[in-house]
């Protein structure tokens, strides 16, 4: 009962908030956009996944996808960089555009895009390799250094950019699975970014961590926000209010609701919405 | 309200929960103590019986590492060893030419009556050697005049001259020494006449025969006329080449395929069917792929015989099941994430399994075709059918050359007549079969560890 009071309350602060909202967009949209998604579908063989879901996502904003289990955030994910592709079954309509290219255009090699999209599992996977080759392969791989030192360059400022220099720099030839789960997926932040990604797309990083681990992963999120476009999922709504400029809420396969973070969670404009934050459902 | 408060029923009170769990703790223990004495018991069964197999292989097959011989100088008399003058080169001379005089004084060599040496050096030991030629004929296996032969010819100097040489005797000599045949037998029934058993029995009292290592079990090939100096050399070459046929086609075919199968062909039905044959071809007797091996290898593309290619190409075909089998399960047990990191960075399909599933999985697969391996070399059966059963007197000098193979070494020798001989060898050639085997396993296990060891 009490909780019907507080929604009403919101309500009626309605016009406050939808000043802030204003705001917060004018602020995002002031960036140019960077993936535009149309009439997104998605099926695993008969079965429909995803039902025509239309999204834009800004330069340098950090996007978050909250919704139950199996409503499709993932899969979603997996389009902007056509992780989909590896999965047999999977098929994929509609148009997805990275900077005005359709990524789904036959003549875009996927090597490309997933070296301009990169991708956090949820699950830490180093490779079983040392560190210092965890972050080396990318980069060797798409032939960014030329000498060793500037591969050693690279292995340095993205350790740094994510946090793990100083904990990792007397063992970079130790094996990357000798690490804590925390340090693990900062070791993966760590190696998408050192490829130079614009856009990163993370597939719930932290539910497999403490919190402790947890929050040293959202600062990264804060400050890796100056240079990447970051999609992120969760199911943490405290931690897509830390991190996210916008939230999008999925539902069975469609996207219901996306806007400014304070604004969806303070003041959501559907009622499905309203019941998966108050904690109704999901 | 929420779902779960709709469905609330009644809990049973905690302590009626405690006594059924008491009940079925007890019942629980009892089930498991019965499994693990179950297991234990059929552990014990299956050690029991290795053992057994080891004890009954061992204790008839070690003695037969150690032969009856006997020391002998043998003078090279000059009047019995007469040959020329060993050919040389000339500046002008061609190589043919040259080939066919050396050939030419070989031959010559091999014309000279080595067993008079033998005689003579046998008189020199036995004080009565005389009076009965034929008896003395019988103490030294036939086949060590080739044994002769060869000294000289790899050395022509050696006419005139006295060596001390140990040569074999006789199987039926070695029979007897070691007891394997029943002394009180009456004359008829034994396989040495009564003055040669008089005489061995007092060689052996001197020490003039002893029990020496014998290498002629591992240097000579197959022999039917100078039983003793059978060996297993032609055997164990015609399996080797045959493991080396395996190991080049049937280990990269089988791991290509394998590969292909699990990362790249697309599921449908074509891959389905093919699947189920590849698992269908390992059920398929080996017999069967032996009529196959005859039909096309020597019908239709007329392969030689024997050969150990042929075996190689027909043991391979039914290697190849097991190494695409053994790849297939060890690629699928590899954490996809490893390979959706590798894709996730920008890597291609081929990229990602090369760089990083096949390093993992390169232990499994090394177990897999090595297990295969050692599954090839102990089949018997397809051999029989491309005639790898004939009996052999040489050491093939390649894969194409007629030879047998360990395992149907000892099918032979099982089935030959001299029993009280060829028991012994037989055990023998299983034990250097297993010991083969064995190192093949070990190597695989080493491997295993030393790739796995780094991570
Ligand atoms: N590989 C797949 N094959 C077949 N169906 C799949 C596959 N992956 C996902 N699905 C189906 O697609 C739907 C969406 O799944 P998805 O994994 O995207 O959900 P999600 O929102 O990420 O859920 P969660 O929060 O539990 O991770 C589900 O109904 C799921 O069963
Ligand atoms: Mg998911």
């Amino acid at each position: 009962m009490s909780n019907d009071k507080l929604q009403t309350a919101t309500v009626t602060s309605a016009d406050i908030n939808d000043i802030k909202l204003q705001e917060s967009l004018a602020a995002t949209a002031a960036q140019p956009v960077k993936i535009t998604a149309r009439d997104v579908k998605v099926f695993y063989g008969d079965n429909q996944a995803i039902h025509g879901i239309d999204l834009d996502v800004y330069q340098n904003e950090v996007v978050a996808f909250i919704g139950p289990s199996g409503c499709g955030k993932s899969t979603f994910l997996r389009c902007l960089n056509r992780m989909n592709d590896t999965i047999d079954i999977c098929r994929v309509t509609g148009e997805i555009k990275l900077d005005d290219r359709n990524i789904y255009d036959p003549t875009l090699d996927v090597v490309q895009l997933r070296a301009q999209v990169g991708m956090v599992f949820q699950k830490p996977n180093p490779f079983p390799k040392s560190i210092y080759e965890n972050i080396a392969y990318g980069p060797k791989l798409h032939g960014l250094a030329e000498k060793k030192s500037d591969l050693d360059d690279i292995v340095e400022s993205s350790l740094r950019r994510a946090g793990l220099w100083n904990e990792v720099k007397d063992r970079l030839n130790q094996p990357g699975t000798g690490l804590s789960g925390g340090q693990q997926q900062r070791l993966c932040i760590a190696r998408t970014i050192a490829v130079s990604p614009e856009v990163i797309l993370m597939d719930e990083p932290c539910s497999a961590l403490d919190p402790i681990a947890t929050s040293i992963i959202e600062e990264l999120i804060d400050e890796l926000k100056q240079n990447f476009t970051i999609v992120i999922v969760t199911h943490n709504m405290q931690q897509a209010a830390r991190v996210s400029d916008r939230t999008a809420f999925f539902h069975l396969g469609n996207l219901i609701e996306i806007g400014a973070t304070n604004e969806l969670f303070t003041n959501p404009k559907q009622k499905r919405t309203e019941d998966y934050i108050t904690g109704r459902y999901g | 309200m929420t779902v779960a408060e709709t469905e609330k029923k009644p809990l049973p009170a905690p302590s009626k929960v405690q006594q059924k769990v008491q009940q079925s703790l007890a019942r629980r223990q009892r089930q498991e103590k019965l499994f693990r004495g179950v297991g234990i018991s059929a552990v014990a069964c299956s050690l029991l019986l290795v053992a057994l197999l080891f004890i009954n292989i061992f204790s008839k097959g070690l003695p037969a590492f150690w032969q009856a011989t006997i020391t002998l100088d043998i003078y090279f008399d000059p009047a019995i060893v007469k040959i020329p003058e060993q050919p040389v080169q000339g500046a002008e001379e061609s190589d043919n030419d040259f080939r066919e005089r050396d050939l030419a004084w070989r031959s010559a060599v091999g014309m000279v009556n080595y067993n008079r040496l033998i005689q003579a050096g046998l008189e020199k030991v036995i004080p009565d050697a005389l009076q009965h030629r034929r008896d003395l004929a019988r103490i030294v296996t036939s086949g060590e005049r080739f044994a002769l032969r060869d000294l000289v010819i790899a050395d022509p100097t050696l006419v005139g001259q006295t060596k001390t040489l140990h040569l074999l005797t006789d199987a039926n000599i070695d029979v007897w020494l070691k007891g394997n045949i029943d002394r009180s037998l009456p004359d008829a029934q034994q396989q040495l006449s009564a003055k040669v058993r008089e005489w061995v029995d007092q060689l052996a009292a001197e020490g003039v025969i002893q029990n020496r290592f014998s290498f002629a079990l591992f240097m000579n090939p197959d022999s039917r006329s100078s039983l003793a100096s059978a060996g297993l050399a032609g055997a164990f070459m015609g399996s080797l080449y045959m493991m080396l046929v395996v190991i080049l086609l049937a280990v990269p075919m089988g791991v290509a395929a394998a590969i292909y199968l699990e990362e790249f062909a697309p599921k449908n039905k074509l891959t389905d069917l093919v699947e189920v044959n590849i698992n269908n071809l390992a059920a398929v007797p080996s017999i069967v792929f032996g009529l196959l091996g005859a039909a096309v290898f020597i019908g239709w593309f007329n392969l030689p015989m024997s050969a150990p290619v042929v075996g190689g190409l027909v043991l391979s075909l039914m290697t190849l099941p097991t190494v695409i089998i053994a790849t297939r399960s060890t690629l699928k047990a590899i954490p996809p994430s490893i390979r959706q990191a590798a894709l996730g960075l920008g890597a291609s399909k081929m990229q990602a399994i090369f760089h990083h599933v096949l390093p993992l999985a390169i232990p499994g697969i090394l177990t897999g075709a090595i297990i295969g391996v050692a599954q090839a070399l102990g089949e018997t059966a397809p051999l029989l059918l491309i005639g790898m059963k004939s009996f052999v007197a040489s050491v093939p000098a390649g894969p194409f050359e007629q030879s047998t193979a360990l395992p149907v070494q000892i099918y032979l020798w099982q089935g030959n007549e001299l029993r009280n001989f060829f028991e012994a060898r037989t055990s023998a050639a299983i034990i250097v079969l297993l010991a083969l085997m064995l190192s093949l396993n070990a190597l695989a296990i080493w491997l295993r560890k030393k790739y796995e060891k780094r991570w």
